[in-house]
């Protein structure tokens, strides 16, 4: 072996040592028709892959070598490969696939069909729709309980979170949040469902056993029009002590006590903030920003935004792969 | 109100795409109706039906035809099938909460069948009527005995008249009035820095009651009207085979020595309007009632999930969206949401809750709707937009307000003439 390749040999295990500098970030381009790859240690784009129409909602498969694409102009999903970086596969959806939520055992797809009314319950391994559930108006936000036994969905017109039994596939209970509902969160212990409401300007705080909100947070920020205040992606930190929410044409995260319910900080990131997600170890928040077509790097220990990186245009759902 | 670009689809290639659409659509006609009497989802063997919201749709059906083009004429179900898509909506929403809602339409040929008709559904107990009648005939109805304790929701007019000094306090208005739609296009002219306008009036009351809502506005945002002309020309003989060089040949000598930024123009029969583009001495774009249109509603907008109402909207009634369906569908789901959020569907309950503080609608503008209590009128955002694109949405950032600064359209609380005893 030359020293050269020795020398190469070692910074490549010195690299892989270093957790964050493994990540890659993935980013669905609802504009561009492609997912961006970004190093999550340089902030390099490292690819730019090509997919179906209208990629919105992604999700990791369980093992972390897929991501569901939901690509919702060619109704239906495609199955990225990472290691290839090539789409493998394409599942059915339902007619305009939104956004999923993955079960906790990685075998079932519970997807929002907006226009359609209904969420489509798909088995990933036949690449089967098992059946679709009726729900309200616009069906968008999917969240699954921790313990993967209950499903909120909520529908944007209906302004609704709807709990659906994944067992029986039976809507439990309905519960009337904000108008125009979107991103459905539950907490860790599965004791609370964080829910976004984009034109209502609010995030209500259901408790999941009774199935009622039992906390409003409204947000209010100097010199920001209040219809400017649009809030979208929920992210809580790993103990459950601080909850992130996008906040659309705001261009900012809201930070939240999540005992208090109070609002923190407001971070400045790019215009028109709309989904998050966590590195591995929890240091640093992504969020997308659809209209400045970048991606804001989040410090979360100092609440700092220390850095932008451009991506495809209209930068919709973000998700780390490690 | 101005009528235009309601596209039937027949004339656009996309026809044949919706051929589909359509069949379905006239399947999903008759559906409302029976649907309203189907019991909500998953009923339990011996449940009670859920209780209904009654909603009355009130119109006086007049046959309309815009005179300048063959194109774009009214669809003869303007309105109705907003209102039979909100109901929709309202029904899918109303079972997950039991609450079933009716539509029931009443369609008339004439001002005395219309209200004959109110008179008879109050007395079957109707309070909440969302109506699409002129303005003459809404204040007829507005003040007979019996509309003391309903509430006309008035899904197509944009008469500032009616939210001035004709107000009632049973009227509440869907559509933004001409004074919005002015001032929605003045600043946006304000912020493009088009401050010299050409205006063009066309001979009709409508017109002169547009042309009014410009010069208002004009001098609010400080605009400069450099000339106020008079549309009187008649071309006659317009599909001879030379008649567009009579017409050329008037708007050049019409606009000729005139220094302007941009010609607004007050045509809301479509009689001349299109006519006036490229046309002029000076390369000058147009905009007002043709041209670049303020609008609630237009056929390009796709924003703030917008898209999905224009695919619903094309499916059920195989035909695009217009202003007026847009009206009847936002007050009937202004009701939903009333009877959804206040948990009553009596008439006088949903009615209340419209005009409560917490009372919000969601209408695809990316903000929440809500009425004026100095006027009755829905504060929402106003589009600006040609046939084929979404050129702005007004309020333009910069012009700012205390509480709302949808409230920098159209009268604000200070300036508003109606005072209803």
């Amino acid at each position: 072996m030359s020293s050269k390749v020795k020398c190469l040999a070692v910074l490549a295990a010195l690299l892989t040592t270093t957790p964050a500098l493994a990540e890659r970030l993935l980013v669905s381009n609802e504009k561009d028709n492609t997912i961006t790859v970004v190093d999550a240690g340089t902030l390099a784009v490292v690819k730019t892959v090509k997919v179906g129409a209208r990629p919105r909602g992604i999700a990791l498969s369980k093992d972390g070598k897929s991501l569901y694409i939901c690509t919702s102009d060619a109704d239906h999903i495609e199955v990225l490969d990472l290691a290839s970086l090539t789409v493998s596969r394409t599942l059915p959806s339902g007619p305009d696939p939104e956004l999923f939520t993955l079960s906790p055992d990685g075998k079932t797809l519970y997807v929002s069909n907006e226009n359609d009314n209904m969420v489509s319950v798909l088995d990933i391994a036949t690449g089967r729709i098992v059946t679709e559930i009726p729900v309200g108006v616009e069906p968008e936000g999917m969240g699954i309980s921790p313990d993967g036994k209950i499903l909120v969905n909520t529908s944007e017109t209906t302004s609704m979170a709807h709990f659906i039994d994944t067992q029986t596939h039976e809507v439990l209970a309905n519960v009337l949040v904000g108008s125009r509902p979107r991103v459905a969160q539950w907490t860790k212990d599965g004791s609370l469902v964080w829910v976004s409401a984009e034109v209502g300007g609010t995030v209500s705080i259901i408790d999941a056993t009774q199935r009622k909100v039992i906390q409003t947070i409204h947000f209010e920020i100097p010199g920001v029009p209040k219809e400017s205040i649009q809030p979208v992606g929920i992210q809580l930190t790993a103990d459950g002590t601080t909850a992130f929410v996008a906040l659309g044409p705001a261009n900012r995260v809201a930070v939240i006590d999540t005992h208090s319910y109070q609002v923190k900080k407001y971070l400045l990131v790019g215009q028109r903030v709309w989904n998050l997600a966590f590195s591995g170890d929890g240091k640093r928040l992504y969020t997308t920003n659809g209209v400045s077509n970048d991606l804001s790097v989040i410090d979360v220990d100092a609440l700092k935004v220390v850095k932008s990186v451009p991506v495809g245009r209209l930068p919709w759902g973000v998700v780390v792969a490690p | 109100m101005p009528n235009r670009r309601h596209g039937l689809i027949g004339v656009y290639p996309i026809g044949v795409i919706l051929s589909g659409l359509l069949l379905a659509g006239q399947a999903a006609h008759a559906a409302p109706p029976a649907a309203a009497k189907t019991p909500a989802a998953t009923p339990k063997p011996d449940a009670k039906p859920d209780p209904v919201a009654n909603i009355a749709y009130l119109a006086l059906v007049q046959k309309r035809v815009l005179p300048q083009s063959f194109l774009d004429q009214p669809p003869e179900d303007d309105g109705v099938q907003g209102a039979r898509l909100g109901l929709a909506d309202n029904i899918t929403t109303g079972r997950f909460i039991h609450q079933a809602y009716h539509l029931e339409e009443a369609l008339e040929p004439d001002a005395d069948a219309v209200v004959a008709a109110f008179r008879k559904l109050v007395a079957q107990g109707y309070r909440a009527f969302v109506t699409d009648v002129p303005a003459d005939l809404l204040l007829r109805l507005a003040d007979l005995a019996e509309a003391k304790d309903a509430t006309l929701l008035d899904a197509t007019s944009t008469d500032d008249a009616l939210r001035g000094e004709q107000c009632r306090r049973n009227v509440l208005h869907l559509l933004p009035s001409r004074a919005m739609l002015a001032d929605a296009l003045m600043q946006y002219l304000t912020i493009k820095n088009w401050r010299d306008i050409l205006l063009v009036a066309g001979p009709n009351p409508e017109d002169t009651l547009y042309a009014d809502a410009l010069r208002k506005s004009a001098r609010k945002f400080r605009l400069k009207i450099v000339a106020d002309k008079p549309w009187t020309y008649d071309p006659g003989a317009r599909r001879t085979d030379t008649g567009h060089y009579a017409i050329g040949a008037e708007v050049a000598r019409f606009t000729q020595g005139i220094k302007y930024d941009v010609l607004v123009v007050a045509d809301e029969g479509d009689n001349f309007g299109d006519e006036l583009g490229y046309r002029a001495t000076d390369p000058r774009p147009v905009a007002g009632t043709q041209g670049l249109m303020p609008a609630a509603w237009a056929r390009p907008f796709e924003q703030w999930g917008a898209t999905q109402l224009q695919a619903r909207f094309l499916k059920q009634a195989g035909r695009w969206m217009t202003e007026r369906d847009y009206g009847a569908w936002m007050a009937v789901r202004a009701l939903g949401e009333a009877a959804t959020r206040g948990g009553s569907v009596e008439g006088a309950a949903m009615t209340a809750y419209l005009r409560k503080p917490e009372f919000e609608l969601a209408a695809f503008k990316g903000a929440r709707l809500s009425f004026r209590a100095w006027d009755g009128q829905l504060r929402q955002p106003v589009l600006l937009a040609d046939a084929r694109s979404l050129v702005s949405v007004s309020p333009q950032p910069g012009f700012l307000h205390e509480t709302s600064e949808l409230d920098t359209l159209g009268p604000d609380q200070p300036e508003t003439t109606c005072h209803p005893k």
